[in-house]
C-alpha cells in the first residue's frame, strides 16, 4: 500500500478492528481521510466498505454485538472513547444513503428538521438555512415555488438531492455517502456527481460506490477494500491507471473472482 | 474464473491485428531492401502499391481500440494495453512508410550501375529488422528486458548511419555524375535509421505497458 502524506486530516483511523459477534469484519484498518477531498471506497459486496463508512459517525453502534478496537480520530479526537457526544458527532458528520429517504413532510420541513432538533426555532433563521442548503445542492431553482409541497412528490434524483440538502442543513464538515446514486437514472447520477465535485469545496466527502467509473470521476483518493482489509489507498488517478496491488488491479479490471 | 471473457477475446484480437500489421511491415522492409540491391523496379512499385493495405490495417486497429474503450471502459493494465496498441500501430505504420520511401529511392536510382556493391546498408537494415521484431515480441510477451535491449541496438544503428553517410559523401567528388544515386543511398540509410527509432519507441511503449512508467530509450 502506498504511503500518502497527509497534513490536514478530517479523520485519521488507526489500527481499527471491528467484529460483528465472532465475525472479524474490519481488520487493522489504517486510513487517513483528508479534509475537503472526495475519498471513494470501493470493493466487492461484503468487503466491509459500508461497515467502514458507518464507523465514521458511529452509526455502526446501532448494530447489535458490534465490537471495535483501535482509534477513529475525528479532528484529532478518538470518537471510540466513551466521552463522544453522538448527537454532536452526527451533526458534524452527515450521512446520505442509497435511496433518497425524505420524511413524509414538506420540502421545507425536511430540511428544517435537523436545525430544529439542534434548537433553531426562529423562522427567519430556518428559512435562511433551507434556502442555502437547497442552493448548495442545486435544487433551489426547481423547488422554490413549492417549498411546502410534500417532499415525496419529488423525482428520485430530486429526493436524493433533498436528502443531501437535509444533511447539509446542520452544517456538517463531513458528508458520508453510501452508494448515493445506485437507485438513480444516469442523468440524476451525473447531477449528483457534479454536486459532489462542488460540495468538496466546503466539505470532506467519503463515498461508497459500486460504480467504478463514478469513483474514477468524482474522487481524489480511492480505497479498495477486500474481505475486511484495506488493500490499497492511493490517488484515484493512480489506482485507475497503475494500481500497485494485483488484487486491486483484478477488481477494477473486472477480473476478480 | 475469468469474468470478462468477451473483453479478453477482443483484446486478443487486437493483439493478432498488431501481429499482422507488423509481419506485413517486416516483409515490406525486406522486399524494399531486396529491390534496392537487385534494382528490381517491378518489386519497388509493388511495395509502393501495397502500402495502402498496411494503412487500412492501422485504421482497423484504431477503430477496434476506440470501440473497446467506448464499450468496455478499460482501466489500469487493460487501458494501458489498448493505448499502447494504438501507439504501436501508428509506429508500425510509419515504419512501413519507410519501406515505401526506400522503394521510391530504388525507382530514383533506376537501372544506373551502383557506385559500389551494396553490403553495409542491408547489414544496417538487418539490425533495424531485429529491433522491430524484438520490440513486437516484447509487446506480445510483455518482456521489459527484451524491450530495453532495443536501446543498445539503436546505438549501433545510429553509429552505422553516421559512418555510411560519411562514406557516401566521400564518393561525391570522384563520382559527380552519380550524385543522385549517392543522395538516394544516403536517404535510404536515413530511412533505416528511422525504422530503428520507431522500433525503439515501440520498446518504450512496452515498458510503459508493463510498468506504468514512461522511459526514454532514445537518448
Amino acid at each position: 500500500m502506498s504511503v500518502l502524506t497527509y497534513t490536514n486530516h478530517a479523520f485519521d483511523i488507526k489500527d481499527l478492528d471491528l467484529w460483528y459477534g465472532d465475525h472479524h469484519a474490519l481488520k487493522n484498518i489504517n486510513f487517513p481521510i483528508h479534509k475537503k477531498e472526495v475519498t471513494a471506497i470501493i470493493g466487492p459486496s461484503g468487503c466491509g466498505k459500508s461497515t467502514f463508512i458507518k464507523t465514521l459517525n458511529l452509526m455502526i453502534n446501532m448494530v447489535p454485538n458490534v465490537k471495535m478496537t483501535g482509534e477513529i480520530n475525528y479532528n484529532d479526537k478518538n470518537i471510540l472513547s466513551d466521552k463522544t457526544d453522538l448527537v454532536e458527532l452526527r451533526k458534524n458528520v452527515g450521512m446520505v444513503f442509497q435511496k433518497g429517504n425524505p420524511f413524509p413532510q414538506s420540502i421545507f420541513d425536511n430540511i428544517a428538521y435537523g436545525p430544529r432538533i439542534h434548537g433553531i426555532t426562529k423562522k427567519v433563521h430556518l428559512e435562511e438555512i433551507v434556502i442555502k442548503s437547497l442552493m448548495d445542492v442545486a435544487l433551489w431553482g426547481e423547488v422554490k415555488d413549492r417549498l411546502h409541497a410534500p417532499a415525496l412528490g419529488l423525482s428520485g434524483g430530486q429526493q436524493q438531492r433533498l436528502c443531501i440538502a437535509r444533511a447539509l442543513a446542520t452544517k456538517p464538515s463531513v458528508l458520508l455517502m453510501d452508494e448515493p446514486t445506485s437507485a438513480l437514472d444516469p442523468i440524476s447520477t451525473l447531477a449528483i456527481e457534479e454536486l459532489i465535485l462542488e460540495l468538496k469545496e466546503k466539505y470532506t466527502i467519503a463515498i461508497v460506490t459500486h460504480n467504478m467509473q463514478q469513483a474514477a470521476r468524482v474522487s481524489d483518493k480511492t480505497a479498495f477494500f477486500l474481505m475486511g482489509e484495506l488493500v490499497e489507498l492511493d490517488e484515484t488517478s493512480r489506482i485507475f491507471s497503475s494500481p500497485q496491488d494485483k488484487r486491486t488491479e483484478d477488481y477494477i479490471t473486472g477480473r476478480f473472482g | 474464473m475469468t469474468t470478462r471473457s468477451n473483453f479478453d477475446s477482443n483484446l486478443k484480437h487486437l493483439k493478432d491485428m498488431l501481429i499482422e500489421i507488423s509481419r506485413k511491415t517486416e516483409n515490406a522492409l525486406k522486399e524494399s531492401m531486396n529491390a534496392l540491391i537487385i534494382q528490381d523496379i517491378v518489386q519497388a512499385n509493388e511495395i509502393i502499391n501495397c502500402d495502402n493495405i498496411i494503412d487500412e490495417l492501422e485504421h482497423e486497429i484504431n477503430n477496434k481500440a476506440i470501440i473497446l474503450i467506448a464499450k468496455e471502459s478499460p482501466v489500469a493494465r487493460d487501458l494501458r494495453k489498448i493505448i499502447v496498441a494504438l501507439k504501436i500501430s501508428s509506429e508500425v505504420e510509419r515504419i512501413a512508410d519507410n519501406a515505401v520511401n526506400i522503394a521510391k529511392s530504388t525507382l530514383q536510382i533506376g537501372t544506373e550501375k551502383h557506385i559500389k556493391e551494396i553490403i553495409d546498408i542491408p547489414k544496417m537494415m538487418n539490425i533495424a529488422l531485429e529491433m522491430l521484431s524484438d520490440s513486437i515480441t516484447a509487446f506480445l510477451t510483455e518482456d521489459v528486458e527484451l524491450a530495453k535491449s532495443c536501446a543498445e541496438k539503436d546505438d549501433i544503428v545510429d553509429d552505422m548511419y553516421g559512418e555510411l553517410v560519411h562514406e557516401l559523401m566521400g564518393y561525391v567528388q570522384q563520382n559527380p555524375m552519380q550524385m543522385n544515386q549517392i543522395v538516394q543511398l544516403a536517404f535510404v540509410c536515413r530511412y533505416i535509421e528511422r525504422v530503428a527509432d520507431h522500433s525503439t519507441n515501440i520498446a518504450e511503449h512496452v515498458i510503459y505497458l508493463v510498468t506504468g512508467k514512461q522511459m526514454d530509450l532514445n537518448s
